[in-house]
């Protein structure tokens, strides 16, 4: 019962060789996990769903499903969990670190990659390696749902006409008849090749003022 | 054979014709200014002789003979005198793109002084006084604003915000730097180098400084002429003219306060702190100025729906007035410009009709680029007027300094930078920063802005300014292109954005807040959020009009990108013609679900064979005008007649009309003989309409050319008009929208009737909208503010 304030250090270095995390970090990581948790050791899905700021995110719930998803933890397991502990959410977290400057090509390319593959299975909900139209157009729902009254018509002929640009560049002449099933991971790799993921999509951890930290309403 | 070289001999005659008569012209013109500026007094004179004669004339009664032809230049000699100063300009402009392979080698800022010094030693040469046309008022209020507003109005707001923490260092730690360290070395070479008697010690330490503050300003001006040639990647352009930018603020608070202290001769420890305060106002004053009139005229563009003509007029006349507002007060006029149309482009867009934001856009352009090109001619001119004291030591210790001084100065910054950078500075990207700081007119205006009693040195300052900028822009500006070539620096990416990039942009930037909102970390995109949540509460409610104001920057993209497509279809005459680049014979049908399997009788289509159908093809290959079998892009759109002239209440009764069409069809559904494929989406009915030519087959027997509709976007985008073919109007519409295979009961056409007259309108009035071509296809300027 009750946490340990502070965790053993054998672990700190157990959890920097696979997450990538400075001890720094760890702690400051570790401080808010107790928080979110209430000083418990595993998060549950109302724990993270308790937080005010996220309210005004329409994709809040891809967010929060993506940190109990076991897809994300690198470990080749499908399905998901009811809770993490802190493991899993510093693996979960790890996606976003900043990419090495001194990294080489191939690094680069393979945290890319990774965290591409991050984005992508939080389309693909089913799990089935493909993100089909209906998907996407949840996706775009969801993105426009903040935005007021709008017609769900216009959510699905934006999702139709991204994919059918999906389908255009990466499979340029099919048939009348052939069905494209929905974009495979490597269409997706390529459709987002003009934005550079390894440098977009990062949090500069390095700064985390555990003093500004709010939970908000998180009472007891 | 021979026809083919007669046709090139007389387009290469015809060239050759008018560059004779362009240099003819120059020649004209040039003696036509040299005569007329000194030639002041004598017309008076004979003026006011003559009209005493005439005087005379009419008191005597016996009158001379009337003037049939008179010779008056006076009175319109100052217009006379400016146009053609402008004509020059143009001419020239022209004459460039016309003499093969010089525009590649040579920027056409060196052109253009070259030009300058031309005209200058032609008027030079007939015995007349070169008129002082760098007049610094001129070139301060009438041929800088259009570049800057230009500049700031087109400027892509999310790598500058991006990169702001960056740019600002260089522009204020990198000036300063750059200012003291070659006022100060100057001063010590000019006492210790030089003997005691020589003018040079003479100096004294703040007239260097003051010095040192003029020419270390990167001068946006040149910065646009040479950058514009060598397409380098957004990040560097980004940087480089940023700098170049807001590097005002420093100038105007270095040069006041020097030219101050060295009028009186000694500096205090509170001058220096004063001096240290005023740039802060100076910079954030004129900032807010800017964002002040920004936003007036933002409000201002709410109401011009109905007078969409003078829309342009507002946002010119609130930017200049910005800049004249910041003069006022000393504070920066550049960056007071630059927020004003940085802050009012979003709103203003959103409320101004797509014929007026095409004006604004070709204004600029225009404007910017007969002041960049007057503003090159005239350098060339003022160097050959001078005065002139040229004195060697000088001008080359300040050369060099001022190369040796950037170099440093980049490398220290960027290795200080670096450190909060994420993406970090390469040691190539140092080199075409340090390579890009040219100097240019406003280096030479502020020099010539300095008054002789104080500065017995002016000119040879001002020989030493013109020196540096000829050296800048000659060799700096000659050089970098091959540079870049040869370090094979990233060029700016041509690719247009993408719908999926549109939205995954926008997927990230809510992902990356909501983690940083589970970190509890306050960063950027929890603040960038707020600001736009703000922003879509508050602000958009206030200035745009009407219901754009709630429309998500996401539908707002998507519209733009059917627009541009609807437009480019019309252009490129429908047809078989693809203007993209990745022909691809995808359409709608290929990525909608497959139906359930049903029975093999519910199976709506009947096989045609396959000579019917290429019969069928060829007829609507050869008659259809605005059709496209295989629509490579990702939708069909169905125009409006020009909704931005009318507004989108007219958009929205269409987008209802259609809606009711819809329902209906969906109703006739059930009516038919033959069971229609399941209700499916009508995007994909008529998806399958425009592409499969199996629709056709609804006429086996008829020779009739079937009637097609083409609809190029879903039917529930506002921007919706249906083109209509102009061709089977005759024909019965039986093929309309919803791909009913089978001869459908006659109700259906009576229900689309009133629907067809008013489509029929709507072509009439869709020709005459878009007989203007508008923008180029390259909008890439047109990002959204807030991201």
């Amino acid at each position: 019962m009750g946490a340990s304030q502070t965790r053993p250090e054998h672990n700190y270095d157990d959890l920097t060789d696979k997450s990538g995390f400075s001890q720094e970090q760890i702690k400051n990581l570790y401080q808010r996990f107790q928080q979110l948790s209430g000083n418990n050791e595993k998060i549950s899905r109302d724990d993270l769903e308790r937080i005010p700021a996220l309210n005004n995110n329409p994709i809040r719930k891809q967010i929060i499903t993506a940190f109990f998803d076991k897809r994300n933890q690198h470990q080749n397991d499908v399905g998901s969990l009811d809770e993490i502990g802190f493991e899993q959410f510093l693996m979960v977290m790890s996606h976003f670190r900043p990419v090495n400057s001194t990294a080489t090509e191939e690094e680069k390319a393979s945290v890319r990659k990774q965290k591409l593959r991050f984005l992508f299975n939080m389309h693909d909900t089913d799990n089935d390696g493909i993100i089909t139209l209906d998907e996407y157009r949840t996706v775009v729902e969801e993105l426009l749902s903040q935005s007021g009254a709008i017609e769900t018509e216009v959510a699905r002929a934006i999702a139709d006409a991204a994919m059918l640009e999906v389908a255009s560049t990466n499979v340029p002449h099919m048939a009348p008849d052939d069905f494209y099933e929905g974009i495979t991971f490597e269409h997706f790799e390529q459709i987002l090749k003009g934005i550079e993921m390894e440098s977009r999509m990062y949090i500069r951890f390095l700064d985390m003022n555990t003093a500004t930290m709010r939970c908000g309403k998180l009472s007891s | 054979m021979p026809s083919r070289t007669v046709s090139h001999g007389s387009s290469g005659r015809l060239r050759g014709l008018f560059l004779v008569m362009v240099l003819v012209f120059l020649e004209g013109s040039v003696f036509t200014l040299a005569v007329a500026s000194s030639d002041q007094r004598s017309p008076t004179t004979a003026h006011s002789g003559g009209h005493k004669a005439t005087d005379h004339g009419s008191h005597n009664n016996t009158g001379k003979a009337f003037p049939v032809l008179d010779l008056n230049y006076e009175n319109v000699r100052v217009p006379f005198e400016i146009s053609l100063w402008v004509l020059l300009a143009s001419l020239m402009k022209l004459g460039f793109h016309l003499v093969p392979h010089l525009s590649n080698i040579v920027p056409e800022s060196c052109l253009l002084i070259v030009v300058g010094l031309l005209v200058g030693g032609i008027i030079r040469g007939t015995g007349e006084t070169v008129p002082p046309v760098l007049d610094s008022k001129l070139f301060f209020y009438i041929l800088l604003p259009p570049i800057i507003l230009d500049a700031g109005y087109f400027l892509p707001i999310r790598p500058f915000m991006e990169n702001l923490g960056t740019i600002l260092i260089f522009a204020v730690v990198g000036t300063l730097w750059n200012a003291f360290f070659v006022g100060g070395l100057l001063y010590g070479v000019c006492q210790i180098g030089t003997e005691s008697t020589s003018i040079l010690s003479r100096i004294g330490l703040l007239q260097c400084l003051l010095f040192g503050s003029i020419i270390s300003a990167v001068d946006p001006v040149a910065v646009l002429a040479v950058f514009e040639e060598i397409h380098i990647n957004e990040l560097l352009h980004i940087l480089v003219f940023g700098e170049s930018l807001l590097n005002d603020a420093v100038t105007v608070v270095l040069y006041h306060l020097f030219e101050e202290f060295s009028g009186i001769g000694s500096v205090t420890l509170l001058k220096g702190f004063l001096g240290v305060i005023s740039f802060f106002v100076v910079a954030l004053g004129g900032v807010l100025v800017g964002v002040l009139y920004g936003i007036l005229a933002a409000f201002t563009s709410r109401f011009t729906s109905h007078t969409r003509v003078i829309e342009p007029l507002f946002v010119f006349l609130y930017s200049y007035m910005a800049y004249l507002s910041a003069e006022i007060f000393h504070l920066s006029g550049i960056m007071a410009l630059i927020a004003c149309g940085a802050v009012m482009r979003p709103y203003v867009e959103a409320n101004i009709s797509h014929k007026s934001h095409t004006t604004i856009k070709y204004f600029l352009k225009m404007w910017s680029s007969v002041s960049e090109t007057l503003i090159f001619i005239f350098l060339g001119v003022a160097t050959v007027a001078g005065p002139h004291d040229w004195n060697w030591t000088f001008v080359t210790v300040t050369v060099i300094l001022c190369l040796v001084a950037r170099v440093i100065g980049v490398v220290g910054l960027t290795f200080i930078i670096n450190k909060f950078r994420i993406v970090k500075l390469t040691t190539k990207d140092q080199f075409i920063i340090a390579y890009g700081g040219l100097r240019g007119a406003i280096a030479f205006s502020l020099g010539f802005l300095l008054e002789k009693e104080h500065f017995p040195e002016r000119e040879i300052f001002l020989t030493a300014i013109i020196t540096v900028i000829f050296f800048t822009v000659f060799v700096q500006g000659m050089t970098i292109k091959p540079l870049v070539e040869l370090l094979a620096v990233k060029k700016k990416q041509e690719a247009k954005r993408s719908i999926n990039e549109e939205i995954h942009t926008q997927f990230l930037d809510h992902l990356l807040t909501g983690i940083e909102d589970i970190c509890g970390h306050y960063g950027h995109h929890h603040w960038k959020d707020k600001l736009n949540r703000f922003n879509k509460k508050y602000v958009k409610k206030c200035l745009i009009a009407g219901e754009r104001s709630k429309e998500p920057q996401l539908i707002a993209f998507y519209h733009k990108m059917e627009m541009k497509q609807a437009i480019q279809l019309v252009e490129s005459g429908g047809g078989i013609k693809m203007p993209s680049a990745v022909p691809s014979t995808v359409s709608m049908q290929n990525i909608q679900p497959r139906p359930p399997t049903k029975p093999a009788a519910e199976r709506a289509i009947p096989q045609l064979s396959k000579n019917k159908e290429e019969e069928i093809r060829k007829i609507l290959r050869t008659n259809l005008q605005r059709t496209r079998q295989r629509l490579r892009s990702y939708n069909r759109h169905t125009l409006v007649a020009d909704p931005y002239e009318d507004g989108l209440s007219d958009l929205l009764l269409k987008k209802q009309k259609m809606f009711q069409i819809e329902k209906k069809l969906k109703e006739m559904n059930t009516y038919l003989t033959v069971p229609a494929p399941p209700p499916d989406s009508p995007t994909m009915c008529r998806a399958r309409l425009a592409s499969d030519p199996q629709a056709y087959s609804i006429k086996p027997a008829s020779n009739k050319v079937p009637m097609i509709q083409v609809d190029l976007a879903s039917p529930q985008s506002p921007d919706s008009v249906n083109l209509l073919d102009e061709f089977g109007q005759a024909n019965q519409q039986e093929e309309e929208e919803q791909g009913l295979m089978m001869k459908p009961p006659s109700r259906p056409r009576e229900a689309k009737k009133p629907g067809e007259e008013d489509e029929a309108k709507d072509q009439q009035k869709l020709m005459r909208c878009l007989s203007d071509p508008g923008p180029s296809a390259d909008e890439d300027e047109d990002g959204a503010f807030l991201p």
